[in-house]
């Protein structure tokens, strides 16, 4: 079984590697953007077939390590 | 006053640590790998810095999810003194040892130079050999210096005297909120710093700001 595990900032938390990038962005003539948040996106291969079993395990896996919730928030999408 | 200095791999301060506990304390640390889940019976244990696990992942994520942070963790409980200095104060905040988080400076440059720090508490039992509002000097040497946290929890560490350490006026370099350099836990035994105080204790340093540091929580004198 496939998950895409997403980890981004929590509203409120600055993000300056978000802002440079803003910044690069308008000087490559992209003008308008807004902002920019960026974050981390986590293919995992699970070896479970039970979907149930995989969200647990993954909420686990995003609780422990793979965020810090802290400052960040996650989510995943099993495919 | 007996120490012991952890060791991961990807630290790179290690040598600087035990030379400067063992110049203040005059007996070498022990040291303790990152799989041992057995530390010796020491009074203080150190958390180098440097780049454990090349930072992947987060700064301290990794290092703080291996064996030897639950033998820290326990020994913390029973009050054994704890601390960590710049990638270590990134391992006891991502191993929950301390509240908070480290991120990525502002500016987005690795820091690399001398700062001022302001002795923010006094009381103890690390800065016990400093005044209150002492300014003194340190080097930093970080990438991932810039401590947040919450409002709440800012407010309570805050509140309680936690925040120990502070970049002096003008010289956060890092973006810290509330000019943050170094905490302590509520129980007063697990300190954090960016700075890096093993690095300012001799005179062929250039100064001797950070013996306090050391001399104060080993109980000798500076």
């Amino acid at each position: 079984m496939k998950a895409r595990v997403t980890v981004t900032l929590k509203n409120g938390v600055l993000d300056p590697q978000g802002k440079a990038i803003v910044g690069a962005l308008g000087s490559l003539g992209f003008d308008g953007v807004g902002s920019v948040r960026q974050g981390k996106v986590f293919d995992v291969e699970l070896d479970t077939k039970d979907r149930a079993k995989a969200e647990e395990s993954l909420k686990a896996m995003c609780e422990k390590l793979l965020a810090n919730t802290v400052i960040e928030d996650y989510s995943f999408a099993i495919d | 006053m007996k120490s012991a200095v952890v060791l991961l791999p990807g630290l790179n301060r290690d040598r600087d640590m035990i030379a400067a506990l063992t110049n203040i304390s005059g007996v070498a640390p022990q040291t303790v790998w990152q799989t041992d889940t057995d530390i010796p019976d020491v009074d203080l244990i150190v958390i180098p810095g440097g780049f454990s696990y090349g930072d992947y992942l987060r700064c301290g994520a990794i290092a703080a999810r291996m064996p030897v942070m639950q033998a820290i963790r326990e020994k913390a409980a029973k009050g054994v003194m704890v601390m960590g200095v710049c990638n270590g104060f990134q391992i006891l905040v991502e191993a929950g040892l301390l509240p908070g988080a480290l991120m990525r400076n502002a500016s987005l440059k690795f820091v690399c130079r001398e700062v001022k720090l302001e002795v923010t508490n006094a009381n103890t039992a690390f800065t016990r050999g400093y005044s209150h509002g002492q300014i003194i000097r340190t080097p930093v040497a970080h990438h991932d210096g810039n401590y947040f946290a919450d409002e709440e929890t800012l407010a309570r560490i805050e509140g309680n005297g936690q925040v120990v350490f502070r970049y002096a006026e003008g010289a956060n370099p890092n973006g810290s909120i509330n000019d943050i350099a170094g905490i302590i836990n509520e129980s007063g035994n697990v300190l954090g710093l960016m700075p890096h105080p093993e690095n300012l204790i001799e005179a062929a340093h250039g100064g001797t700001d950070g013996r306090a540091l050391f001399a104060g929580v080993l109980g000798v004198a500076a």
